[in-house]
């Protein structure tokens, strides 16, 4: 659990998960989970298909809260302040505030381009036209999208190609100026070269963000992480520096699992 | 093999098909059958819908034989039963625009409120329990709704404002909108319900209150469903007749004012239709020419709406 250690001067710590469980009703889904995210890294969750990684990714934004049955217990702590983001004293909303999603299907809002991006500052009552505009030209820009767009930008988001459209929403999760992003497979319903881009677009993220990705495609993982978190059923069965868990994996269940021995 | 050329003849000599593979002349006759009663049962509506339009335009060419129609659109008097006729759709029209205006204010807004609070705030129970009162709100006939109108709230407007007529196309149209706002709070429900929870989550995750993303993205995302909701409303004002019958009195009244009463044209054909004028006299081929106009009306709205499900349209 604690591979990471052995790594010489560690970046400073974006969040911690701290005995975490969350429950399903009374379906016990996650157990006990303890790991770190690292500020300014790329952080990969892999393991089979209902081992629980996309519940923990949902657990940071507390998007459990939509739905009702669902209980969380111990802690994720958000640096630099250290607060609990799963208490019941934090507002979720102001949680989703500082750390933004995007999602396995591209999901714009039925809404021009300008709008999609627009729609977490207006949602935070930002009214000046020119901080909007600013705003909106920088996170679409961040998002490799500006120059494909800037000439249609009051067409619908709906009518860009998939790979757009989901660079669109990584430009509308980046206009609040996050500090934590959440991506769930955000390739996963995407052709290679925009799976290409978007991966590059991740990577460059981290100069000014801290990401969590939630993969399926372990190449995924290996070429854009800097730490890798293998889970099975609920549990964390290994955490570590990513090439260390590719190359010398500590357990021999996440070996089999990257040999693709199993999974 | 190849220099064999294939022909209808040895090809059906190739293959010979076993008993399984052979076309089942029976099941094929019998899927004829039934796709043939199907047809007719489509074709009844089709037919009936063709022969209300040839009746109505056949007897309001005889009116229109009679009366121009200039004076039909422009005369501000509508007297066809008097001596000094007159023939001013324009009067009924008036009665018809201000009880569906009084109707729609009180039941688009209500209606589309009770849409977002079933569809995005509701508890499961709260939901489970209030659709089904909703719908028989709906059910309820009419008349009831004309004498709910006129002995309750007639009187009660009264104690608000003592001028009010005992007949008035206001407390018709409050209660027209009442009875309209299942219809409206519905579809638009059902409109927004199946918008995707992925769209809800992405705004959610935006950090986006629950009422900014009814309003930002749920509802403009069911635009299309709700907007034929609106526009079924329309049709249902435009259409209601009881109601007005009952509480809005008949007499034919050129205004806009909803305090004062008025007839509809739907009010004046029953009116008519259950008079003791002589089937062919132009009073009563009155009727046609206002059921025509009144068909054309919900006629434009459908189309209406069909133009506005074609344009919003949602690809999700």
């Amino acid at each position: 659990m604690n591979d990471a250690a052995n790594h010489e001067s560690l970046p400073g710590l974006k969040a911690e998960a701290r005995n975490l469980n969350f429950f399903y009703d009374k379906f016990h889904a996650l157990k006990n989970i303890n790991m770190p995210v690292y500020e300014k890294k790329v952080t990969a969750l892999i393991g089979p298909s209902g081992c629980g990684k996309s519940t923990y990714l949902r657990c940071f934004n507390r998007m459990h809260d939509l739905y009702p049955g669902n209980r969380y217990e111990g802690a994720i702590e958000f640096h630099p302040d250290r607060t609990n983001l799963l208490s019941p004293k934090v507002d979720p909303i102001e949680v989703r505030m500082r750390i933004s999603m995007v999602f396995q299907k591209p999901n714009p809002f039925p809404k021009s381009i300008f709008e999609n991006v627009a729609y977490g500052l207006r949602v935070r009552g930002e009214r000046t036209r020119s901080v909007i505009e600013d705003k909106v030209e920088m996170a679409l820009r961040g998002a490799a999208l500006w120059d494909e767009v800037k000439d249609r930008l009051k067409e619908q988001g709906a009518n860009l190609s998939g790979g757009q459209q989901q660079r669109l929403c990584i430009a509308r999760a980046l206009a609040s100026d996050p500090e934590l992003m959440l991506f769930d497979e955000p390739t996963s319903a995407l052709d290679p070269i925009a799976t290409a881009s978007i991966e590059e677009l991740v990577s460059e993220l981290k100069e000014k963000v801290t990401v969590l990705i939630v993969t399926h495609n372990m190449q995924q993982a290996a070429r854009i992480s800097d730490f890798t978190a293998y889970m099975y059923l609920g549990e964390m069965v290994e955490f570590g520096v990513t090439d260390q868990i590719f190359i010398k994996p500590q357990k021999k269940q996440t070996e089999d699992y990257i040999t693709g021995r199993f999974g | 093999m190849s220099s064999i050329p294939l022909t209808a003849d040895n090809l059906d000599s190739m293959s010979s098909p076993s008993d399984r593979l052979k076309v089942d002349h029976f099941r094929h006759l019998k899927e004829r059958v039934i796709e043939s009663i199907m047809f007719l049962a489509a074709f009844v509506s089709v037919v009936t819908t063709l022969g209300i339009v040839y009746i109505l335009v056949s007897e309001s060419t005889v009116f229109f034989r009679q009366v121009p129609l200039s004076d039909f659109l422009f005369d501000r008097q509508w007297t066809p039963l008097f001596d000094d006729a007159h023939y001013g759709i324009m009067v009924l029209l008036s009665g018809t625009i201000t009880s569906s205006v009084v109707a729609l204010l009180v039941a688009i807004p209500l209606g589309t409120i009770i849409a977002i609070y079933l569809s995005e705030f509701a508890p499961f129970v709260v939901r489970e329990v209030a659709k089904p009162f909703l719908e028989l709100l709906g059910g309820v006939p009419t008349i009831i709704y004309g004498y709910f109108a006129l002995v309750f709230l007639t009187p009660l407007l009264q104690k608000i404002y003592p001028d009010l007529p005992g007949f008035n196309l206001l407390s018709a149209g409050i209660v027209m909108g009442i009875m309209i706002i299942p219809y409206v709070a519905s579809l638009s429900e059902d409109a927004m319900k199946a918008v995707p929870m992925a769209l809800r989550e992405g705004s959610y995750a935006m950090g986006a209150t629950r009422l900014q993303t009814s309003l930002r993205v749920v509802m403009p995302a069911a635009t299309s469903g709700i907007a034929s909701a609106y526009i079924l409303g329309i049709s249902r004002a435009v259409g209601e007749t009881m109601i007005l019958a009952v509480a809005a009195g008949m007499q034919p009244n050129l205004t806009f004012n909803p305090t004062e009463p008025g007839a509809t044209i739907t009010s004046y054909i029953v009116q008519v239709a259950l008079g003791d004028l002589p089937h062919g006299s132009i009073g009563y081929q009155t009727i046609f020419a206002a059921g025509l106009t009144l068909m054309l009306m919900t006629l434009a709205f459908n189309l209406l709406g069909y133009y506005m499900r074609k344009k919003f349209r949602e690809a999700y």
